[in-house]
Order: C-alpha cells, then sequence, then structure tokens
C-alpha cells in the first residue's frame, strides 16, 4: 500500500482513539455529577456519617476525581471494568457472554439486512421511477417508520402465537445448538433486518442515482452492456463510498440500538443487561456498558473512513 | 451494375431522421420539441464525414441516432437509420445492445469525464470486444496495445494497467480512440473529440486519430463545431443549423466555394481589424516578480511574474492549462496572496490579501468568467444582477438605478425589455453580455476577462469580441484578457505575454510578439493553431520544432 493511504489511515485510527478518550471522560464526568455517590448508594438510607465516612475511605472515594478517573481508566484498558454495585458480580465477567449474544444477534442481522438492502437499491434504480422502484422505496419506508416495538411485537403476535413457528422469548444460554440459537434469534433479527432495512437501501438508490449521470454510465451504455450491467459494473463501484458509511451507521445501530427489541424478546444481550442496571441505579455498570457502545459506534465509523478511502481509486493509485 | 455496386459500399444510410425531445420550462406546461428536422445522409465504408454546426445544431443527436441512442429523453420519432442494409430502429433494444460497441462505437468529447474511475484503461479497453464475444481476453488486450502503439502512446505495453487519473487528458482521449477501435466496428462516432484539449495537444490526437482511421479503413461522423479542424480529418461535410441540413458537400467544396450564406459566415475568417495602441509612458498596474503557490505547496505555479498594464489598453495573456494564467488573475485580484513579489496599482502597493482591501481597490478591478451562467444567481433577475455593483459601490437605489441598469443594458446592445428577465432564460451570448455590463456598473479601470469567449460559437464570440472593444472605446477601461485561443489574441491586444509553466516566456507589444524569430513555444503555440486549409495538419506536425507538454 502506498503513502497517502497509510498516512490517512493512520490519521483517522488516531482521531478515533482522542475521540474514544474524550467519551470516557464524559462518561465519567457526567457520574460523578449525579447526586450521591456508590457509598451512599451501597449502604442506603440508614447509613451513619461514619460508616459512610469508613466505606468512602475504604473505596478510595475520597481521592480528587481526576485520580479517580485515570484508576478507572487504568483498570478499564487492563480489562478490569469494576464490580457491579447491585450483585457484587464483576462487570468484565457478566459482560462478555451479553455482549456475545449481542454481536451474534447483529451479526446474523446484518447478514441478511446488508445485502437484501444493497440489492434492493440496485433494483430501485434499474426500475427508477416505475411501480417497482415505488413498490420497494414504499415498503422499506413502511417498516422504518414502525417503531420497533411495533414491528416486534406483531411479529410475536403471528409468529409465535398465531402460527407458533418461532419462540416469542429469545432465552440463549451457554452450550446452545447452533440450530436451537438460531431458531431463537429469528424473530429479534427480523424486527432489526426490518428497522435498518429502508436506510441503507434508499442511501444505495440515491448514492447510485447521483452517479448515473455520469458520462462513464453514458460511455458503458453505448458499449452495449445491459442496463443491470451497466448499474453493477460502472456505477456501484463509484458510489460504494456513501453507501459503506451508511451500512456502518446501521452495523453500529445493530449493536448499540438492540436495547429496545432486546427487551421485548428477552434477549440477554448487552441492551437488556444496560436496561436492568439503569433502573438498580448500577453506576459502575451504566459506564462500562456506555464506554463499549461508545467503543463500537467509533471504531464501526473508522472503519467505514477507511474503506472510504481504500475505495477511492485516487488514493489507492496515486499518480 | 454500377448501381449495384454504389449500394454495396454504403454503409450508413439515414432518411428523413426526426428527433423531438419534452422541454419543461419554468413556470409552463411541458412541451414537445423538435430537434432534427427530416434530415438525411449517407456513408460510404471507410469514409469520414464531418457534421459542422454550432450548439444546438444536432449535430451530436444525428451522431447518436447511428446508435439508436437519445441523450436525456430524446426520442427519434421519425425516419429510418439503414446500417448495413437494415433499420436499427426497428430491432429494439436488444437491437441496439447488439450493434453498440460492436458495429458502431464512440468517443467521447472528455475522455477525462468518459472513462470509469473505478477500473484499469485495459478493462475498459477491452470491455466491449468481451461482451459481444468478438475475441478471447489475449487476444483483445494484444490488439488493445497494438492499438496503442499505433496511437502513439507512451509505454502501450502497460498504460493499460493505469487508472484514468493517472494519465493526461491528451493521452486519455487517444485511449478512447482505442477503445472504440478496439471491437474493430465499421463506424465510429467522433464527438468533438479534441475540443476539450489544448492546442497543441489537440493537434497530436488529431493527427493520430487520422493515422488510426486511415489504417483501419473505419468509416467516421466526426462532430465538431470547429472547420479548421475539421476540414483535416473528413472527405465530406455537413453543415447543420437548428436541427436543419444547411448544406452538403466535399471538404474542398465547403471550405473553398460554400454555396449557402450561413457556411460561408463559418468559413470565412473573423479577425476584427484591431490597432495597436502605443503603451503610455506610466502603467497603472504593475505586477513585479510575483510568485505564487496553492497551499503550502511547493510547486510554484505562478514564478517570477512581471506584467504592466496600461490605461484603457489590452494585454493579453496566452498559455495552455496549467500555465498560469489564470493563477496570475487570482494574484491580481487578491484571491490567492502571491508568496513574493508586489502588484501595485496608481502608484501604491495592493494589499496582497482581499480582505485588507478596501472597497475603493475593489471596484476598480472587476472580473468576467467563461461560464456566464454559474457566475450569476440563478435566482435574480438581470436588473438584480446589473444593479448590485450600484448599490454595493456607489449606494444608488430605486430610480436612479433602473435609469442606470437601462443605460446598461443599452450599451451591451439589450433591450430594457431584459430587466426582469432571469439568467435561466437568456441565451449563452445574453448571459456573457450580462456579465460584462455588471463588470462596467462599477466603472473600474480594469477588467480580467478570463477566457470569455472559450464556451461559446464562434459567431456569438466574434459579437461579444466587439462589443468588448467598443466599449474600451467609450469608456476607456483596460483588460487583463485571459485565452488560450491566438485568432482572439490578435483582434483584441495591445500587447501580450505568453505564459508557459507558471514563467512568462515572452512579453511585449502585439507586434513584437507576433513577429519572428519566435522562441520554441510561441513557436509551438502558433503553429498548433489549426488553419482551414486541407493538408495543414501534415504541414504543421511535420514544422514542429519541440513537443507539446500535454503528452
Amino acid at each position: 500500500m502506498s503513502s497517502p493511504i497509510v498516512k490517512l489511515v493512520a490519521q483517522r485510527v488516531a482521531l478515533g482513539i482522542l475521540l474514544l478518550l474524550a467519551v470516557s471522560v464524559l462518561i465519567f464526568a457526567g457520574t460523578q455529577i449525579l447526586p450521591g455517590d456508590v457509598a451512599q448508594a451501597i449502604l442506603g438510607q440508614s447509613a451513619t456519617p461514619e460508616s459512610l465516612a469508613n466505606l468512602r475511605e475504604q473505596l478510595g472515594l475520597n481521592q480528587p476525581a481526576y485520580i479517580r478517573y485515570f484508576q478507572w481508566l487504568g483498570g478499564v484498558l487492563t480489562g478490569d471494568l469494576g464490580t457491579a454495585m447491585s450483585s457484587g458480580q464483576d462487570i468484565a465477567t457478566s459482560i462478555k457472554g451479553r455482549l456475545w449474544n449481542t454481536l451474534f444477534l447483529a451479526f446474523w442481522a446484518a447478514i441478511v439486512a446488508v445485502p437484501l438492502a444493497i440489492i434492493l437499491g440496485l433494483i430501485a434504480v434499474r426500475y427508477r421511477n416505475g411501480w417497482v422502484d415505488k413498490l420497494i422505496s414504499g415498503l422499506a419506508l413502511a417498516s422504518t417508520s414502525f417503531p420497533e416495538f411495533f414491528i416486534g411485537y406483531v411479529l410475536v403476535y403471528f409468529f409465535a402465537v398465531k402460527w407458533q413457528i418461532f419462540p416469542g422469548i429469545s432465552t440463549v444460554y451457554d452450550g446452545m445448538p447452533f440450530g436451537e440459537r438460531m431458531q431463537a434469534i429469528a424473530l429479534p433479527a427480523t424486527a432489526l433486518t426490518l428497522v435498518v432495512l429502508a436506510h441503507m437501501m434508499r442511501m444505495t438508490r440515491a448514492a447510485i442515482l447521483n452517479v448515473m449521470q455520469s458520462a462513464y454510465v453514458e460511455t458503458a451504455e453505448l458499449k452495449g452492456l445491459s442496463a443491470f450491467n451497466v448499474i453493477r459494473k460502472h456505477a456501484f463501484p463509484n458510489a460504494i463510498a456513501p453507501i459503506i458509511n451508511v451500512v456502518m451507521l446501521n452495523l453500529a445501530y445493530l449493536i448499540v440500538g438492540v436495547v429496545v427489541v432486546e427487551v421485548i424478546f428477552v434477549y440477554p444481550g448487552m441492551g437488556q443487561y444496560l436496561v436492568d442496571h439503569v433502573t438498580k441505579r448500577d453506576v459502575p455498570v451504566v459506564q462500562a456498558v456506555g464506554l463499549i457502545f461508545a467503543a463500537v459506534y467509533i471504531s464501526l465509523n473508522i472503519i467505514a473512513d477507511i474503506a472510504a478511502i481504500i475505495a477511492n481509486p485516487r488514493l489507492r493509485h496515486p499518480k | 451494375m454500377a448501381d449495384n455496386k454504389a449500394k454495396s459500399g454504403l454503409l450508413l444510410d439515414i432518411r428523413n431522421l426526426r428527433i423531438e425531445a419534452t422541454v419543461f420550462p419554468p413556470g409552463e406546461a411541458p412541451k414537445n420539441i423538435v430537434l432534427v428536422h427530416d434530415v438525411s445522409l449517407t456513408l460510404e465504408k471507410g469514409k469520414v464525414l464531418g457534421l459542422i454546426g454550432e450548439s444546438g445544431a444536432g449535430k451530436s443527436t444525428i451522431g447518436l441516432s447511428s446508435m439508436g441512442y437519445g441523450r436525456g429523453g430524446v426520442r427519434i420519432t421519425g425516419g429510418e437509420v439503414i446500417l448495413n442494409g437494415r433499420d436499427i430502429l426497428k430491432g429494439g433494444k436488444e437491437g441496439f445492445r447488439k450493434l453498440r460497441g460492436r458495429e458502431v462505437c464512440y468517443v467521447a468529447q472528455s475522455a477525462a469525464a468518459a472513462f470509469n474511475p473505478a477500473h484499469k484503461l485495459m478493462d475498459q479497453v477491452v470491455e466491449a470486444t468481451l461482451l459481444h464475444g468478438t475475441a478471447t481476453r489475449a487476444e483483445a488486450e494484444k490488439r488493445a496495445v497494438a492499438l496503442f502503439k499505433k496511437l502513439s502512446l507512451p509505454n502501450p505495453e502497460s498504460i493499460g494497467e493505469r487508472f484514468p487519473h493517472q494519465v493526461s487528458g491528451g493521452q486519455l482521449q487517444r485511449v478512447m480512440t482505442a477503445m472504440a477501435l478496439c471491437s474493430e466496428p465499421d463506424l465510429i462516432v467522433f464527438d468533438e473529440p479534441t475540443t476539450a484539449l489544448d492546442v497543441t495537444t489537440q493537434i497530436d490526437v488529431l493527427a493520430a486519430i487520422k493515422d488510426a482511421i486511415r489504417d483501419t479503413h473505419v468509416a467516421a461522423l466526426y462532430i465538431t463545431h470547429d472547420l479548421a479542424v475539421v476540414a483535416q480529418v473528413s472527405d465530406e461535410i455537413m453543415v447543420l443549423r437548428h436541427g436543419r441540413l444547411v448544406e452538403w458537400g466535399g471538404t474542398r467544396q465547403i471550405i473553398k466555394e460554400p454555396r449557402q450564406e450561413y457556411t460561408n459566415a463559418l468559413v470565412s475568417v473573423h479577425e476584427i481589424e484591431h490597432q495597436e495602441q502605443n503603451p503610455g509612458t506610466t502603467p497603472f498596474l504593475s505586477v513585479k516578480n510575483v510568485t505564487a503557490a496553492y497551499g503550502r505547496s511547493h510547486i510554484k505555479v505562478l514564478k517570477n511574474v512581471s506584467v504592466d498594464i496600461y490605461p484603457g489598453q489590452t494585454l493579453a495573456v496566452v498559455g495552455e492549462s496549467g500555465s498560469g494564467k489564470s493563477t496570475l488573475a487570482r494574484a491580481i485580484t487578491g484571491l490567492l496572496p502571491p508568496e513574493e513579489g508586489t502588484v501595485t496599482f496608481d502608484g501604491r502597493p495592493l494589499a496582497n490579501k482581499l480582505a485588507d482591501r478596501p472597497k475603493e481597490d475593489l471596484r476598480q478591478l472587476q472580473m468576467i468568467y467563461q461560464m456566464a451562467d454559474v457566475a450569476m444567481n440563478p435566482r435574480q433577475a438581470v436588473g438584480t444582477i446589473i444593479g448590485r455593483p450600484l448599490e454595493f459601490y456607489f449606494g444608488i437605489r430605486g430610480r436612479e438605478r433602473d435609469r442606470r441598469v437601462a443605460d446598461l443594458l443599452d450599451k451591451i446592445e439589450m433591450g430594457k425589455g431584459f430587466i426582469d428577465r432571469y439568467p435561466a432564460e437568456l441565451s449563452g451570448g445574453q448571459k456573457q453580455r450580462v456579465c460584462i455590463a455588471r463588470s462596467l456598473a462599477a466603472k473600474p479601470k480594469l477588467i480580467i476577462c478570463d477566457e470569455v469567449t472559450s464556451a461559446l460559437d464562434p459567431l456569438v464570440a466574434h459579437g461579444i469580441l466587439k462589443l468588448l472593444l467598443d466599449l474600451q472605446k467609450e469608456e476607456s477601461v483596460a483588460y487583463l484578457f485571459i485565452t488560450h485561443d491566438l485568432a482572439t489574441v490578435k483582434s483584441i491586444a495591445d500587447s501580450i505575454a505568453v505564459m508557459y509553466r507558471g514563467e512568462v516566456v515572452r512579453y511585449g507589444a502585439k507586434s513584437t510578439v507576433l513577429t519572428p524569430p519566435f522562441d520554441a513555444y510561441t513557436d509551438l503555440l502558433l503553429s498548433s493553431v489549426p488553419e482551414m486549409e486541407i493538408g495543414w495538419l501534415e504541414k504543421a506536425i511535420k514544422g514542429r520544432r519541440m513537443a507539446s507538454a500535454g503528452n
């Protein structure tokens, strides 16, 4: 790989790390602003001032905020996310399984949604302004316009209650056979697919239509290529950068934004875990999950940036 | 028998072609307009027919009809297009696809835009051949390399591995010609293939195209607005205007003995008699040793440039693209502050940066651009556009402003009726006139004209040049006239600066600059301007002393 690409990619990665550090400061500061502290939360209302002081001493809460921040950050970097107050369990251990579950669900939703959205986008361009285009756009918009909890419950009503094809509650456990696991996530994965489909499909359509005005598309038509091949071979490669961007944003949403869907289907993922601990005011867990979500979001966007850089032949093959 | 023979040599026979399009004028109902009115033409195998006319004459539309293609909703509504003995209009979409890229190929005006930036050149060159299955990949690539050699491209073996942005414009145009020839078609449609190139590059591309046509015996429709160019390559010439046939004949007859008045107007050389003025004693604007670069780049776009402009006179700056002509204008106006050197105006130095200049200095230097339509706000009426400098510099408003606007419209030979028109309702020449009026409204000492006639048809450009000269006499305004067109320079300049790669290589009064002995670059520039004479191309190529930079 040539030097301008290496430089641009290094810039993006450095920026991403900087951004993540800034986010960690914000997360930490945010939890400090909240009234009360961990000691109060543990001891509850009946705490005496002496016991509070003792516990604060014990937990190191008397130290200045920036020292506690660096202690927390140091812990995060070495894989120690702290201890959950509500259960006393190690956060890193409990998150590991949850994160894996969330990624599993997001992965299968993405495997269906991304190719489907791009293919539908290509078809919409091929039959642009005709009834096929309007039907695809209409359906995609409709599926996005419904809130995900509505789609979720509709799916449960038909597929779980009425026809009893898939389970309505997506329980998964360690060592569950792959087939059963897939059956369990069928409904939440469908709901997620329907939510993210339209955004990606419409971006694909718009990006390609933008390129269809170019002189090189006319050249391709005048070579005798069929309409679909003109789009696939000549328009699509030049529209790839904006498409990757919107795909990555939606992948991030699949991981970070699944909270509602996970709660509906009682799926043991990160979202469910976050909601549980927000209601218990378990600050260390909320901090840890927030940081992980931010990391996922930032890294996927960096990947999108890098992919767009690599997709540009002018940067890949300098003069 | 003889009749039969003639027929078998016939490749393309277009009969009573009628082409229409639907236009959507703002605020009106969509309406049908006829672009081509019952035009007929025939072309024999291996012959070249030049289609010539101004913009809107229907040249490209007719050319593309031979491939059954209509740009942007254009429809062929009548007539027959008989190619190799069959009417292709009856073949339907499938039929068009089979002949495009196989029997008929296309070379576009701007190869830089017509190549897909995402694919290697070789993949694009052999694409049509492979699609139609006329050769295997290895054969097609071998053929392509041979064509690259024939078109005298550098590194013919490896140029196919490059991407379009890695190759210069003149080379791309030749690669595109190779792409058209690769599938061994019967007919190639050349659509202004050299118009976007520098004059010094154009001559090489033109020679390469001519040789390739001769050696491969392919027939061609050569579309251009430049008679001198088409005279070099075609056997016959067809003159078109407003979608109708004006005159059709052999090349010699058209350029030597035109039978129609319109053809005569196109053919006759439009030299404006302009008596060179002697430079006064003191220039009002001096550029001294200016060096400039974009950004923090080490590449200097202007190197130690010095020129003087005298009151009421015209300095023409000539050179090819990338020579720094427009950058000089940017340095003078303060858009690009020079790194070294100064610009003095009326004996005092001008601030380097635009932001540091007082309003009065801004008023004295006005600009007119090549693209008149993008230099005007499409949502403002002509009155507002011309009236703006009056309000901004002089605070003139209301009835007085309207009176001045009417005066200015009168000066540019457009009536008061145009005050309420919008730019979209004007022709190209009218738009440029409005831009001239806008710059005059500020009553400047200097107007910088950046390629102001390059985008216009020759006859319209002629009118604009005359107007500029008349206005100079009336208002005694000076021009800095940037152009790549030497014919324009001859008719308007008092002094000339020839620029090459950021340097002024020749500078002086017009008569001195245009009198031999020449330096190598000026010689190349002068000898590259096409002349309306059969055989000029061969003579010019033979007599050259240096190779052009675009190759």
